[in-house]
């Protein structure tokens, strides 16, 4: 698999390469602060692996990212431009993000080609027949050509996330969020949305992503950051973190997931 | 996927099970033939054999009379489905404008909201046949230059009184969508709007469509409430031959007319709804 390259949209990356920062962001619920102050670089090809307890703010903090969530204070930039400034176009920005849900959210009444060209031909203006070859190209990749005309309800969990990654590679994104997306698959799906991020990973995409697969963190993450209360608490490489954790809530953390069998 | 492959011949036990099966299915088809014939002699003997049953025959059942009458509340009954087609267009695209204007936030459309709401509140308690009188009296007493005419101001008192219907309908079914799946149309970058047209209504229209065939069901019948105010429809029609043979088999002619114009929208409601039931419980299956 190769990534194309975004189609010259936004500003140039910052000469240190960074592709996202957050800085200070705080977001709160009612009285729960979900992120209190969340500090995060990540840089262009770079895969950073969020883990964290149930509720430690990791979908929160990826929703944030997207805009579809507001933040109460601190700042996120994209390739150097502040996305959190109230004047800036939050559609705009989305469209430089692609964002991968747990429960794949894919559009139940349009068809597998429909759903992964819908914001190519609306958003993107680019013609139906000129959508369709790449979206085509697309699903070729991942093995799913020929459920470009099945609807989602047809297709197995894993073949329904996998056309979700593939809906929000089709605007080639500089920055691709993944939100556990393998928690609703069943075990013996969960192989091929891996294998495909993995390839994702091997062509260059800048990802972060939320996961409970820690066996998968070790293998994809360039970083892993392990978040509590609001914050992340210890981040290094794979094997320093999952390996060797330094803080306590850490390694309380990673037993309780190796007493679940998940490591 | 399957029947590719030539099935196998059928086991002892299925054989049997399936001539089971037929000789059940022969039975069922004649307990219902008999049922049917005694309860249709039951009800004959009943009407007939009623001591009034000639005088309400000649007054509601007049051949010569439903034949004289008949062409004039044919005429009548061509407004009718006029009426219909329009108002059932007219009230569709009102509902859903009124629905899409509740969903709006921001400030810049509180105005419109209220409003939105304070129709569907009004209208949906106001009697239809009030809304009617209103406008088809009310209305040309203003003497305003071009007030259109009764049967148009008729036509939108029935398409104000069903907008309000349909509106919430349609809201209904916008709120039924998963805010995920807007969710996801925005993280692609869609705008609201997009988000709305590609992602939520149809979606929203699709689940809503039974309920909505409904009301247009009802509609049907309420078209000829518009004989209240002048206009010459079927019913009015009806009422005309009354007076002159002194006679109620117009109105029977009338209502038959109402039934059969009815019984293909019925019948699409019932197909659509229950195609809807099954791919619903399919969903759930998933
Ligand atoms: N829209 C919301 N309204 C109220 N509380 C929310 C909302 N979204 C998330 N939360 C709360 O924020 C906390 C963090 O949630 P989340 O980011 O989903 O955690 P994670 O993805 O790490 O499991 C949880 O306590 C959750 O209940
Ligand atoms: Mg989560």
């Amino acid at each position: 698999m190769s990534t194309d390259e975004p189609a010259g949209r936004g500003p140039a990356a910052p000469a240190d390469g960074t592709v996202l920062s957050c800085a200070g962001v705080r977001k709160r619920f009612g009285s729960t602060e979900v992120l209190a102050g969340f500090d995060l670089a990540v840089a262009e090809h770079e895969v950073v692996v969020l883990i964290g307890a149930s509720g430690s703010g990791k979908s929160t903090l990826l929703r944030c990212v997207n805009l579809l969530e507001e933040v109460d204070d601190g700042t996120i930039h994209l390739d150097g431009e502040h996305i959190t400034d109230p004047r800036i176009n939050p559609d705009r920005v989305r469209q430089r993000i692609g964002l991968v849900f747990q429960s794949y959210n894919l559009f139940p009444h349009l068809s597998v080609l429909d759903n992964v060209t819908l914001a190519p031909r609306r958003v993107h203006r680019i013609v139906r027949a000129a959508a369709e070859e790449r979206a085509m190209t697309w699903l070729s990749r991942v093995g799913l050509a020929d459920k470009a005309k099945e609807y989602p309800d047809r297709l197995s969990g894993g073949q329904q996330q996998r056309v979700a990654i593939v809906r929000a590679l089709v605007n080639s994104p500089r920055l691709l969020l993944l939100d556990e997306v393998t928690s609703a698959l069943d075990p013996e799906l969960v192989g091929e949305v891996l294998t495909m991020v993995r390839d994702l990973k091997s062509d260059g995409m800048t990802m972060l992503l939320a996961t409970h697969e820690m066996g998968f963190a070790k293998q994809v993450a360039d970083r892993v950051c392990f978040l509590s209360e609001g914050r992340i608490l210890e981040q290094g490489t794979p094997a320093e973190v999952l390996g060797d954790p330094q803080q306590p809530r850490t390694r309380q953390f990673l037993q309780r997931i190796i007493e679940s069998g998940r490591l | 996927m399957t029947g590719t492959a030539a099935a196998p011949a059928p086991s002892e036990v299925q054989r049997g099970r399936l001539a089971y099966r037929r000789r059940q299915t022969v039975k069922s088809v004649l307990v219902a033939a008999g049922s049917t014939v005694a309860l249709g002699l039951i009800l004959t003997v009943a009407i007939t054999g009623a001591p009034g049953f000639d005088r309400v025959r000649e007054s509601f059942f007049d051949p010569k009379v439903a034949a004289e009458t008949l062409p004039d509340i044919l005429v009548g009954l061509w407004l009718n489905i006029r009426l219909l087609v329009c108002c059932t267009i007219g009230a569709l695209i009102l509902g859903l404008l009124i629905a899409v204007l509740r969903t709006l936030r921001g400030p810049v459309f509180f105005p419109f909201r209220a409003l939105a709401i304070g129709y569907t509140y009004s209208f949906r308690g106001a009697p239809l046949i009030i809304v009617l009188y209103v406008l088809t009296l009310g209305v040309p007493g203003l003497r305003l230059a071009g007030t259109p005419s009764v049967v148009v101001l008729g036509g939108i008192a029935l398409v104000i009184t069903y907008g309000a219907y349909m509106a919430e309908v349609f809201r209904a079914g916008i709120e039924s969508v998963h805010p995920s799946q807007r969710a996801a149309a925005r993280s692609l970058g869609l705008s609201y709007r997009q988000s709305m047209r590609f992602v939520v209504l149809p979606q929203a229209v699709r689940r809503v469509t039974p309920p909505l065939l409904n009301d247009v069901v009802s509609m049907q019948k309420d078209v000829g409430l518009i004989s209240l105010a002048g206009p010459i429809d079927a019913i009015r029609a009806a009422q005309i031959g009354v007076a002159e043979h002194y006679n109620f088999t117009p109105y029977i002619v009338a209502g038959a007319l109402f039934v059969l114009m009815a019984i293909p929208l019925i019948a699409v409601t019932d197909w659509v709804t229950l195609r809807s039931a099954r791919r619903q419980s399919a969903d759930g299956a998933a």
